[in-house]
């Protein structure tokens, strides 16, 4: 009982110390970005401590997306490991170009693969309050760009291994970070709480699993980024309590390109199948998923797949319009009974 | 050699032997040719969409170059690349207007942790000062003391666009801004240009500082192929500035019997390269 009541980090701490652990194991390891330098340590303290430690590989920039974005592409075709900070996520838009057509570009235009190590971390998601330019998930906007790798920052995956993993990808990657994230406890040793456990499904660790030990069928599969994680699992819970919906839930890091192989045998037991996200509705990573979900199931599957995505709209500031936007507890909650109480 | 490669470029365009498209330097091949005796193999060079001549003056491998542009084997980017995307050791090209200057910055931190003296080396139009990124690099250079290189080739024409109809105020005026070093050439000649800008690159390069240096010059050909809107007059006027007829005016005996030569090199190279089996590629 002690093991469980032991409070462990917080993900900010987590993704602060998987930075320093990098660039203490890496010389080729950069950081740059706008307000990364101590003792600010960055709009989210994630960066806190390195420019200390590390003052000639912290690299304080103006105000310019483009030119960070692009000097890190510079940085990683010369053989270096350049990790570029973007603030808030919605101001990557500033640099799309540098992303779309050089870093991921210069990987394989050039006719030979050349290795581009360049991580893009970027805090996105809303329920801050932050309002319609600030609280974004920008995830559907890079999904199918040829050599960019998508990754999600989860309560459930340790940063040391994600980020050992994107340095030495060898292609360009986005990290998306949900704000909401930074300041939650990072779960360990596969406990979750009273009712849930975790386990990884690979050996890779992309694929994490919640379940609960005492549910008989796992009727409903919901699939999510780290985001979601906290709406999910309260979802989760209020379903089985209220309910007796037995749910579980798929937490990959990456999130693209998506490695189906892993999960086909729990989508084809599964009753109803979920694909929760963030980002607004239309063009979306859950309907890409969708998609190759059917592709290799197609009449296998018992239900429809269902997208539970945000509103088709911009994103309001005043908290209680930011919710009717953005996808809560409650509207999995509601999708989930949709599908298996009013069939 | 640029020349005759490129207008048997625009020629293998008319005659429909490439596909795609090209941007000829046509009246601007000096300006590499002056550079590639002042700059070092260490230094990085990135080329834009008018790089034929950029590449050309580095590598003196018409063969790899037409070979990329015509997709066939022995081609030097496999024939993904084409005109515009060409990456060698120290050295890439590619086609959006601004981008490489950030690149440069970040290959320029490189190169200066490295501590070779190298710098990177960015051609850009006249046009390219339209795109923001080339501000964002160029302030950044400056605050963090970056060995780049910038060669403006000012053709005063951004594709059918004149500069009075691109371009308020100018090119030194906006460089100043940053405080940064600022050279302008108007010679077309070889010699006297590597004498005039040989020093301030050397400041530049031991000094680890950005460097932009002005050629004030003109596109004798089309943008790209066959779409020049220009009048008469101002081709008339270009024809007559070209280093080209200079060179056959001054020295006319050398002019003809190089001429002819780099010719019949052009002529049995695209026989040679005509004749190969098309490049293949595994999708990467």
């Amino acid at each position: 009982m002690e093991a469980t009541l032991k409070k462990t980090e917080r993900v900010v701490e987590n993704l602060n110390r998987a930075l320093h652990h990098i660039f203490a194991v890496d010389p080729q390891v950069f950081l740059i970005g706008e307000d990364i330098l101590d003792p600010y340590g960055g709009a989210f303290k994630v960066s806190k401590g390195l420019s200390t430690k590390y003052p000639d590989r912290v690299l304080s920039t103006p105000i310019s997306e483009e030119a960070i974005i692009g000097i890190g592409g510079g940085l990683a075709l010369c053989g270096n490991k350049p990790i570029v900070e973007i603030m808030f996520g919605d101001f990557i838009a500033l640099g799309f170009d540098q992303i779309l057509n050089f870093a991921s570009k210069s990987v394989s235009m050039y006719g030979t693969k050349l290795d581009l190590n360049m991580i893009v971390r970027c805090a996105v998601g809303g329920n801050r309050g932050y309002g319609p330019t600030h609280s974004q998930s920008l995830q559907k906007h890079f999904v199918g760009i040829p050599n960019l790798y998508l990754f999600e920052l989860s309560p459930l995956h340790d940063n040391i291994a994600v980020f050992e993993k994107l340095v030495n990808l060898t292609y360009p990657s986005i990290f998306f970070e949900d704000k909401v994230l930074y300041t939650q406890r990072i779960y360990t040793d596969g406990l979750i709480d009273d009712l849930f456990s975790y386990e990884f499904l690979d050996t890779a660790n992309n694929f994490a699993r919640i379940y609960a030990d005492s549910f008989e069928e796992n009727s409903c599969l919901l699939i999510a980024p780290g985001g979601l994680v906290p709406r999910c699992l309260a979802a989760a819970r209020e379903l089985f309590i209220d309910f007796e919906i037995e749910t579980q839930i798929i937490v990959p890091s990456q999130l693209y390109p998506f490695e189906l192989e892993t999960i086909l045998g729990l989508l084809t037991d599964a009753t109803h199948i979920f694909i929760v996200e963030d980002s607004v509705a239309g063009g979306t990573w859950g309907s890409e998923i969708a998609h190759q979900i059917y592709s290799h199931l197609w009449g296998k599957l018992k239900n429809p797949v269902k997208l539970i995505h945000s509103k088709n709209s911009i994103i309001p500031s005043s908290a209680h319009l930011e919710k009717q936007v953005l996808v809560q507890k409650e509207d999995i909650c509601n999708s989930v009974k949709d599908a298996v109480l009013y069939v | 050699m640029i020349r005759h490669f490129e207008l048997s470029l625009l020629e293998l365009f008319s005659s429909g032997k490439l596909n795609g498209t090209t941007h000829t330097c046509l009246g601007q091949e000096y300006i590499p040719v002056a550079l590639r005796a002042v700059l070092t193999d260490d230094d990085f060079i990135l080329s834009n969409h008018r790089g034929h001549g950029h590449y050309l003056a580095r590598f003196q491998d018409p063969e790899g170059l037409l070979a990329e542009i015509m997709g066939k084997e022995g081609a030097v980017c496999h024939g993904v690349g084409g005109s515009q995307h060409i990456y060698r050791k120290n050295y890439l090209s590619t086609g959006i207007q601004g981008e490489s200057l950030p690149v440069a910055a970040g290959i320029a931190l490189h190169l200066r942790r490295q501590g070779n003296l190298g710098m990177a080396v960015v051609h850009i139009g006249d046009g390219t000062w339209g795109e923001g990124g080339v501000y964002e690099a160029l302030n950044i250079a400056q605050l963090w003391h970056l060995p780049v290189l910038v060669i403006v080739e000012n053709n005063k024409i951004a594709q059918s666009t004149p500069n009075r109809l691109q371009m308020a105020g100018t090119i030194a005026g906006r460089v100043q801004g940053f405080g940064i070093n600022y050279l302008k050439i108007n010679s077309i000649d070889i010699n006297e240009i590597r004498t005039l800008i040989r020093p301030y690159i050397q400041v530049a390069r031991t000094k680890s500082s950005p460097l932009v240096i002005e050629f004030e010059t003109n596109r004798v050909g089309p943008h790209s192929k066959g779409d020049d809107t220009r009048d008469i007059k101002e081709l008339e006027r270009i024809q007559k500035w070209d280093w080209y007829s200079a060179y056959r005016q001054q020295y006319p005996a050398q002019f003809e019997h190089l001429g002819l030569k780099v010719q019949t090199e052009v002529s049995s190279l695209i026989k040679d390269v005509e004749a190969r089996e098309l490049v293949q590629w595994k999708l990467l």
